[in-house]
């Protein structure tokens, strides 16, 4: 194979620490006296605490209610954040235990059997062999390809559902997921290959034909 | 070494991720070449990660934001308790649940989605040099990446070539743009 150019060395990590580097400065501001900065540094990552809490608790109302706490809790902890993690991660985490801790008084309310131990341990077998080539971004610009996609996630049991949404929803490490959700990392694995695989098997028949044929392509051609 | 479907299905995941050993990823790219199956399985679960990985799928409630921010400016209020502070923090919250008043109102939610994020995503440098598959959709910053699909048809063009042809950012390699 003939050896191709990366991007230049350089580029891309310069503008990581720019980025980096201005939200440690908001961080300290924050801390050290000017709350009202808080707005600035949360901003980038609102929806995604909402991602992350909506994952676990799937209902609107509650994961908004708990995001609104997670971020408040966040304020109020400001310093206890270290910074050998991400920001992202640390929001993420806070907003992970505090979607659990409302899951478990629901379930005990309920008092509804818990799965969470549940196979992690049987093989998952594919089910579905249909051709599928790289499907464009744009099909999400319909709605019902959101809601099926949305949908599909929803039905997964909570334990491949975080593991999920973390990972390649927030595009989480396969570390800091596992830390984020005080796992294994060889649990994140086993739970996302067969998180991954069971949406794969929902989805197929929908992503890999008719829905993404009826699109039509703005280059000109139609792969499949 | 030489892999079966269910060994090529157990590993697929990390695969993916890049995180398997040279040995293991010599022996399953042979295996794709042969098997339609592991393949397909292959290119749906690539396939995945782009669509849930991308910046669309963060659907929030109508109002989140606002709702968000005055929650926060009663908090941030008390925290602070001096009349210039609370000033401060009113008039944030009364910003940001105007610019999302205006956000809502356009017309397509990715223009929606995207405004909101515009502020905060570096657009890809118009000159990077990056990699597409002959018949991708998503464009790579380097020609290692796991996600491409076929790597013996890959070719390297500049970012503003990549957007114009319709290629998006991949959602993995090119994570701080997307
Ligand atoms: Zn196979
Ligand atoms: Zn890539």
């Amino acid at each position: 194979m003939p050896s191709l150019p990366g991007p230049p060395p350089g580029t891309t990590a310069q503008l990581t620490e720019s980025d980096s580097s201005d939200e440690a400065r908001l961080i300290v501001r924050v801390r050290d006296g000017e709350p009202e900065l808080f707005y600035e540094l949360i901003r980038p990552y609102e929806r995604r605490v909402y991602a992350a809490t909506f994952a676990i608790l799937r209902n609107p109302a509650n994961a908004e209610d708990a995001a609104q706490e997670a971020l408040l809790k966040a304020l109020k902890h400001i310093r206890q954040f270290r910074a050998e993690s991400r920001f992202s991660t640390w929001l993420i985490q806070i907003a992970v235990n505090e979607a659990r801790m409302r899951k478990r008084k629901e379930n005990s309310d309920r008092t509804e059997p818990i799965t969470q131990n549940a196979d992690d341990q049987g093989e998952y077998k594919p089910r579905d062999f249909a051709d599928w080539r790289e499907i464009p971004s744009e099909v999400l610009e319909r709605k019902e390809v959101r809601e099926k996609l949305s949908g599909a996630l929803t039905s997964l049991s909570q334990i491949y559902r975080e593991v999920f949404v973390l990972r390649d929803v927030q595009q989480l490490s396969i570390e800091e997921t596992s830390k984020a959700l005080g796992i294994s990392t060889a649990s994140v694995k086993t739970r996302l290959l067969r998180a991954r695989l069971m949406l794969r098997d929902m989805l197929a028949p929908g992503l890999g034909g008719q829905w993404s044929s009826k699109f039509s392509f703005s280059k000109g051609e139609k792969p499949w | 070494m030489v892999v079966e479907c269910d060994h090529v299905w157990r590993e697929i995941s990390n695969y993916v991720d890049d995180d398997v050993d040279p040995a293991l990823r010599a022996a399953m790219e042979e295996h794709f070449k042969e098997c339609k199956h592991c393949t397909a399985i292959l290119d749906g679960a690539r396939n995945l990660v782009q669509l849930y990985g991308d910046d669309r799928m963060f659907e929030v409630p109508l109002g989140y934001g606002q709702r968000l921010h005055r929650r926060l400016a009663g908090n941030i209020g008390k925290s602070r308790r001096t009349f210039i502070g609370w000033m401060v923090a009113t008039a944030a919250g009364i910003f940001i649940a105007g610019s999302y008043e205006l956000a809502r109102s356009a017309t397509s939610t990715r223009d929606n989605l995207r405004s909101e994020l515009a502020h905060f995503s570096a657009p890809v440098p118009p000159d990077l040099m990056v990699v597409v598959a002959d018949d991708g959709k998503v464009f790579h910053g380097a020609a290692a990446c796991p996600f491409i699909h076929d790597k013996t048809k890959v070719k390297s063009l500049l970012a503003r070539e990549a957007v114009q042809q319709g290629y998006t950012p991949c959602v993995r390699c090119m994570k701080q743009y997307v």
